[in-house]
């Protein structure tokens, strides 16, 4: 009954999609406010059915209803409840069901919150949403119906490919999704800006709190993901440069620069079709993503639900909405006057910078990607891209950006004063410096780049604190009056320091752990101790022990250092009996000053096995820092502004009066 | 600054860079890019030693030896097979018959000397590579799945 339902459920939704994108749209043209009211109410019951009909997927799996296609090739009865549940996103038909129900729960969310915006801006968002939902509605129902049924229904399920049951596999999708999908309300405003002819500070305030939300996911969404590679693949990596992951990095670095670009619309009118531009890319980048995912057209090694027959119909809607709104953009941008002018050397030249590091960033990243399709179509060369070709282009792409972000917050609107900043910076350029030399000295011979991977980590996180305490006059004014200006320094401001705080918490987990690493691959027999940086694992014995749907190779290490007991650490080798499968469990003793890693594989009969061992200092930072930038974003929404005081057009439009006290927050007037 | 100067200014200045960046990363993909060559054709063809590269072809049955972390063995693509070495862990869907992609280079001895071996994360899975490759030589034998 339930799978009905729920496919009446999604023919209702596309029905009621169809409504809000054309009446709504038609309402805002000839002003009509009846016709523009029947977009927030259909918002929320397209979002209702959509949820609906996700229940009633999710009601087939819990029960383990094998009459469904779907559940029969992707669950299994004896599977733990959890992995029921994301089993349900676990494989191609779910995960487009968890997309569409992200992209109306984000229109319904603009229905809520979005009764501040003039009614004609929020129709028009709402139908160009709902455009969207046509679109994947129609994909769903027509390629990918979740709710197939089987005849006769099979008595046991094919299983979850068992690398996806892991927790932090189980609650990837939803926020990668969410980041995914999020960027679909900053394309609509885009696009509903572009049909109303008009982008002002006033719009950018609108735009940037569902930007920013969507980033924190994606961010979260991308760190899940890797810290999911690192344990669970058992190869030490953290990041493949795979397709996949490519595809997910892309709108995250559009986003990123779409975050920073948005703030110079914001504060002072300038780079407004740059912005739209950056929008509609952003989310044509997360369309691509799920192109190259779900339509296997890539093969990569991660891409566990594909279908190339699906493809044509996610390309065929790709080159509309990618063609369709960069046709309006090309129509309509001429038409959006600049406003504030700035000097190279300012807030906004940063911002530039920001953003044509990050786009160029972003561009390599796509040739990489399709590169190898490219020549495969072309002149039938199976080639692969991998990791070199991408730590070639980054590096020289990340440096000068890090080398900026100490600099950037720090410059004065409009006009900056470069050599003010830097003097302002000595310190922390001599302690930079400092650190490149030690590091010189210490790790030439390993790897140069590590030298100037640390020095900018100092650079960068001392740079956040001098901006700080730039702040709020530390050590220049009373101690009191500076803990009055922390107090009232906007949320955002803090949010900006912690998000760049991540970044250097970042490049220190990647530097280090490629630097410092100790790897060892090798046969060990019980008894056999082995010595990684400065612990000695004593290899006890492998043994078979049963689990609740595998059998495992249970291997157990005893740690010590310095003779001083430290752990037990016990890797596993798993066999899946459905679908018939092994994976490895690595076993990790995480701290903060690095990980110890260990990897055991299959026996050699005579009594050894092979294991893998390593060493990865301060690797756990990558994921702390990735945890900052999310935190640093969260804080910046929670400010005040993006919640209350809903800007109006007059008011936002005359930049200026929003600071009552000039004295204390010009230098955080600018908090983001 | 005039408006107009001053879009110009960062067009201009951001298609410099963006050229500057698209030449630079043709420079490395040209550089960097792993080829794939069947078992057959670095038979015939032979490849350059110490250049890295990418073969495939299925796990000979009974050609996997292991001499402590060192495995030997050889893929096939049923026409010609070549001789693979490998220092570390195999991944955990290696075994005989399967579809396998090594990277690595040739050594003077013509064995392949793996720095990295890939099976993917499915029992079903073969990758395209092997599949086109298995097809050419003519002992493409569809597996179990779909792919």
């Amino acid at each position: 009954m339930a799978p009905e339902l729920g496919q009446y459920a999604l023919v209702l939704a596309i029905i009621v999609a169809t409504v809000q994108a054309i009446v709504p749209q038609v309402g805002a043209y000839r002003r009509d406010a009846a016709w523009m009211g029947v977009a927030p109410a259909a918002a929320r019951v397209q979002f209702l059915l959509v949820l609906f009909a996700f229940g009633c997927l999710m009601v087939s799996f819990i029960s383990s209803d094998f009459s469904v296609v779907n559940v029969f090739e992707n669950s299994h009865s004896l599977k733990p409840l959890i992995y029921k549940i994301s089993g349900v996103w676990g494989n191609h038909e779910g995960s487009l069901l968890l997309w569409i129900l992200i992209l109306t729960l984000f229109g319904a969310a603009v229905a809520q919150f979005g009764q501040n915006l003039p009614p004609t801006l929020q129709a028009r968002v709402l139908s160009v949403q709902a455009m969207i939902g046509v679109g994947f509605l129609a994909f769903i129902l027509f390629t990918s119906n979740p709710f197939s049924r089987l005849d006769p229904a099979p008595f046991e399920g094919n299983g979850l490919n068992p690398l996806l049951q892991d927790p932090a596999l189980a609650i990837h999708p939803p926020f990668l999704y969410l980041g995914y999908v999020g960027l679909s309300v900053a394309f609509s405003f885009a696009v509903a800006a572009l049909i109303e002819g008009r982008v002002d500070p006033a719009w950018a305030r609108w735009v940037r709190p569902w930007t920013l939300a969507a980033w924190c996911c994606l961010t979260a969404g991308i760190a899940l993901g890797s810290y999911w590679a690192y344990y669970e693949l058992g190869w030490g990596g953290w990041w493949f440069w795979d397709p996949v992951e490519n595809a997910s990095f892309m709108p995250w670095l559009a986003a990123t620069a779409l975050l920073h670009s948005s703030i110079v619309v914001e504060k002072r009118d300038a780079l407004k079709s740059w912005t739209v531009l950056l929008a509609i890319l952003a989310f044509s980048l997360s369309l691509l993503g799920t192109f190259i995912v779900r339509s296997g057209v890539l093969n990569s090694v991660h891409a566990f639900a594909s279908d190339p027959t699906r493809g044509v119909f996610i390309l065929a809607f790709l080159v509309f909405v990618v063609g369709g709104s960069l046709t309006l953009y090309a129509i309509r941008a001429p038409s959006l006057k600049g406003g504030g002018l700035f000097r190279p050397v300012s807030r906004e030249g940063t911002l530039v910078l920001n953003n044509l590091l990050l786009s160029t960033a972003c561009f390599t990243v796509l040739l990489g990607t399709l590169y190898p399709l490219f020549l495969d179509a072309v002149a039938s060369e199976k080639v692969s891209v991998g990791p070199p070709y991408f730590n070639a282009v980054f590096v020289p792409l990340m440096t000068p950006l890090v080398a900026a972000l100490a600099i950037g917050p720090m410059l004065a609107w409009k006009r900056g004063d470069l050599a003010g900043v830097l003097g302002r910076l000595k310190f922390v350029a001599a302690l930079a410096f400092l650190t490149a030399l030690a590091v010189a000295w210490y790790a030439w011979d390993i790897m140069p780049l590590a030298v100037l991977g640390l020095a900018l980590v100092v650079w960068l996180g001392l740079g956040v604190f001098r901006e700080w305490a730039e702040r709020v006059r530390l050590f220049r004014w009373d101690i009191v009056d500076s803990w009055r200006r922390a107090r009232g320094l906007p949320r955002a401001s803090y949010g900006m320091s912690i998000a760049h705080l991540g970044v250097a918490l970042m490049v220190l987990g990647i530097t280090a752990s490629e630097t410092w690493q100790d790897e060892k691959q090798l046969i060990m027999r019980p008894g056999d101790v082995e010595t990684i940086s400065d612990f000695e694992l004593t290899f006890i014995g492998a043994e078979k022990v049963p689990g609740p749907n595998y059998s495992a190779t249970a291997a157990t290490f005893v740690v010590t250092r310095n003779g001083q007991p430290v752990t037990i650490l016990q890797p596993e080798s798993r066999i899946f009996p459905n679908p018939p499968m092994e994976t490895t469990e690595a076993a990790i003793r995480s701290t903060l000053a690095g990980d110890l890693y260990t990897v055991v594989g299959e026996g050699d009969g005579l009594g050894g096995h092979a294991v893998r061992l390593y060493y990865k200092p301060l690797v756990i930072w990558i994921w702390l820092g990735s945890l900052a930038m999310m935190v640093g974003g969260m804080i910046s929404l929670s400010d005040r502004r993006h919640r209350i005081g809903a800007p109006s057009r007059k008011q936002a439009a005359e930049p200026g009066t929003k600071n009552r006290d000039p004295g204390a927050l010009a230098a955080a007037g600018a908090g983001d | 600054m005039k408006p107009k100067r001053q879009r110009l200014v960062i067009v201009v200045t951001g298609l410099v860079f963006i050229g500057a960046a698209i030449g630079f990363a043709l420079f490395a993909l040209n550089e960097e890019l792993d080829v794939f060559r069947s078992p057959t054709q670095v038979a015939e063809d032979g490849f350059p030693a110490d250049k890295r590269f990418r073969v495939g072809g299925l796990v000979e049955d009974g050609s996997v030896s292991s001499k402590g972390i060192v495995t030997t063995f050889r893929v096939t693509d049923g026409a010609h097979s070549l001789t693979i070495s490998y220092d570390k862990i195999l991944p955990d869907l290696f075994r005989e018959g399967q579809g396998i992609v090594a990277m690595g280079v040739l050594n003077t001895g013509g064995t392949f000397e793996a720095q990295e071996v890939l099976a993917k994360h499915d029992e079903n899975y073969m990758p395209p590579e092997v599949a086109d490759a298995l097809k050419k030589s003519g002992h493409f034998k569809p597996q179990g799945g779909d792919s």
